[in-house]
């Protein structure tokens, strides 16, 4: 076992993925010297060369694209979006051209790139570097978008991302970057699916979905309706498409109470989606409709009022509180 | 408010020019070429076959059997001239009106047919070709083209890109993002636009205040104007071009001078916005007709051979209305084919609902 912070898991799991194929490359503005703002490519250039970590020009559409012509050449690259709200400019890239071109060339052509995205608040920053994107590109088909929570995932995830044949949209929690965890760095036996999620805690009362930060968050919630006598599940998603549908719609049948948190606004946001389906494949199991917490549809605010925006462990337990009072 | 778009447009741009518009061959001091009179007739010969594509693509659209069409009319000379500069083992990335540079990637014209018919997004396997799948949208391809030519330079390979686009692409931010890139990453490119005069309805002003080949001095690399309606000037140029980024020399960009003589697409009607007069004046600077009558005034091809090709032209037109009227239509469950590498929840749960749904009608 290893102690790494989700940062490092995420650079160690890179720094792997590129020893095990010489096709891997890193390419984003200040991944080289700087080891990207956050630091996660800290090292790799160093140890790579400046022909696999690649300091990009400042435009996220050319970051994307000419990793599309590099993956069309045989490459895998990771590109390193500096933070979510900057992800706009690529997404014509990423929703026209990323998602569709396989399908464009019925099969002949693979994109395994990766696009990595510091997502969520909760870091007091400024405007744009705080948001929530990823109903943005679950809704684009021929993408797999997936969202880490922790170390030992981030240090998984990345590396079977990178593997993936398939373009994917990788979401990493930015505020719980610095967040450490033993990780078992020697064996492969323990990973969980790059498509499945997990239950992370197990309960009986309700179920509560969660992916990225928010796992965490609800998972103190669930500790403290403890005390109120509620057994909570904890399910991390980890991959929103493809959804895990067995897992989630397994836990809303025995549960029969489910509410889903994420830092993206309610209306329109993935939560929506899982509701949906719940409702269609669990009807008759529910004891109440499928809940939603979540951001305000407003843009994200100014950093002295996240608290508010943000969902937080009594924000979910409301919302537990009013599943049980249907 | 009025805008001079002369305005910074004062010093006349030199044209490569190799072959005049009346056929005569005249020589330039930096790209020169020779070409023996069998390499002419042979690109006589795809100017006319890929005129004749066009031609009987046109008349499949008007007969109800092509959704669209995108016509080359008038650019025969800049997409046969630079698509036969390049080498197999260059990597072209065209946009959705290449039909020549298709023609010479050896992609069966059929298959370019296919996309405007509908029955899928782009039939062919870039990789057998080394001609990568039309890009509908504007200037997308450019930065494609400029990636793969930084996979060329990682695998240290003696091959060049080449990215076509259109005087219009010019103001799309990937466009110019792809010219950053090549500029400072020194990318085995030539980036080949075909200023053809018109983006849809939008003359050329609208898109520039100076020659386009000019732009390239901003991002730190050559750029060129060529007689885009002159097939020698554009495979000498091009030729250079490629060799340059071949060796190192990094990107260039070429502006072909030439002239759409159609309309955009076969639902655009040109009269709406561009004076008949303007078309007269460009069919006097026709890219075909002027190798024909440097064939002939030099007695490098008789009446013979003129007739073989049309016979040719013939016999690929009827091959291609008759290949394209038997493309079957996709099955209704195609739709769900290829969206990911493998399997997919979802995506095989809405198949099998689809199926089933369809099943519902046969019984």
């Amino acid at each position: 076992m290893t102690v790494f912070s989700l940062s490092k898991a995420l650079n160690e799991g890179m720094r792997k993925a590129m020893e095990d194929d010489s096709k891997v490359l890193i390419m984003g503005e200040d991944v080289g010297k700087l080891g990207g703002v956050f630091r996660v490519t800290d090292g790799l250039q160093k140890d790579f060369g400046e022909d696999r970590v690649i300091d990009t020009p400042l435009a996220e559409s050319g970051i994307v694209g000419t990793a599309i012509g590099l993956a069309l050449r045989g490459y895998r690259p990771v590109c390193e979006i500096q933070f979510d709200g900057f992800v706009f400019p690529a997404a014509d890239q990423i929703i026209t051209q990323l998602a569709k071109m396989p399908m464009r060339s019925l099969g002949a052509i693979r994109l395994p790139v990766v696009v990595r995205i510091p997502c969520g608040g909760g870091i007091g920053a400024v405007e744009h570097h705080s948001e929530s994107p990823e109903a943005y590109f679950t809704h684009t088909a021929g993408l797999r978008v997936v969202a880490c929570s922790n170390p030992a995932d981030a240090y998984t995830m990345i590396q079977q991302a990178i593997r993936s044949d398939d373009p994917v949209i990788f979401f990493e929690p930015k505020r719980r970057y610095w967040e450490k965890a033993d990780v078992d760095t020697t064996s492969t036996d323990w990973w969980t699916p790059l498509d499945k999620g997990n239950v992370v805690r197990p309960g009986t009362d309700a179920t509560l979905i969660a992916y990225g930060p928010m796992v965490k968050t609800c998972l103190e919630a669930a500790t403290a309706a403890e005390d109120d006598g509620r057994s909570l599940e904890v399910i991390d998603l980890r991959s929103l498409n493809p959804l895990d549908a067995p897992l989630v719609m397994d836990s809303a049948r025995r549960t029969g109470r489910v509410v889903v948190v994420h830092e993206a606004p309610v209306n329109s946001g993935f939560g929506a989606e899982l509701a949906a389906r719940i409702t269609e494949q669990c009807f008759y199991s529910l004891e109440s409709p499928v809940l939603r917490v979540g951001g305000f549809s407003t843009p994200y605010p100014p950093s002295k009022l996240e608290e508010h925006y943000l969902p937080d462990l009594d924000r979910v337990l409301d919302a537990v509180d009013r599943a049980f009072g249907y | 408010m009025t805008v001079d778009a002369s305005r910074g447009a004062e010093a006349p741009p030199e044209l490569v020019q190799l072959l005049t518009p009346e056929g005569e061959r005249v020589e330039h001091p930096d790209y020169d070429i020779d070409l023996g009179p069998e390499e002419v007739r042979s690109l006589y010969r795809d100017l006319v076959l890929v005129r004749r594509i066009d031609l009987e693509a046109v008349a499949l659209q008007r007969q109800g059997e092509l959704g669209i069409w995108a016509s080359l009319l008038g650019q025969e000379a800049a997409q046969i001239g630079s698509g036969r500069a390049l080498t197999d083992a260059d990597m072209a990335f065209p946009t959705y009106r290449e039909h020549g540079v298709a023609w010479c990637r050896d992609v069966d014209p059929v298959k370019l047919l296919g996309l405007f018919r509908g029955v899928n997004h782009g039939g062919w396997d870039p990789r057998e070709h080394n001609f990568h799948l039309y890009t509908i949208v504007i200037g997308s391809q450019t930065l494609h083209a400029v990636g793969y030519a930084m996979g060329i330079q990682r695998d240290d390979a003696t091959a060049a890109a080449i990215a076509y686009f259109g005087d219009g692409a010019t103001s799309q931010g990937d466009v110019n993002e792809s010219f950053i890139w090549a500029s400072v990453f020194n990318a085995p490119i030539v980036f080949f636009c075909q200023n053809n005069q018109w983006a849809i309805s939008e003359p050329l002003e609208k898109q520039t205040r100076i020659p386009l080949y000019r732009r390239a001095s901003g991002f730190g690399f050559p750029g060129i104007r060529v007689d885009g309606n002159d097939v020698f000037a554009c495979l000498a140029v091009t030729r250079q071009a490629l060799k340059n980024a071949r060796e190192g020399q990094g990107p260039t960009l070429i502006e072909a001078f030439t002239y759409r003589m159609g309309a955009h697409t076969t639902t655009d009607d040109p009269t709406r916005y561009r004076v008949a007069s303007e078309l007269e004046a460009w069919k006097l600077k026709d890219p075909i007709e002027r190798v024909k009558s440097y064939l002939f005034k030099n007695e490098l091809a008789d009446q013979e051979f003129f007739d073989s090709v049309e016979a040719e032209a013939d016999r690929l037109g009827a091959d291609l209305r008759r290949r394209c009227l038997a493309m079957p239509d996709p099955g209704p469950l195609d739709i769900f084919d290829h969206v990911y590498t493998g399997p997919h929840p979802l995506i095989d749960e809405e198949r099998a609902q689809f199926a089933t749904y369809l099943e519902g009608f046969e019984r």
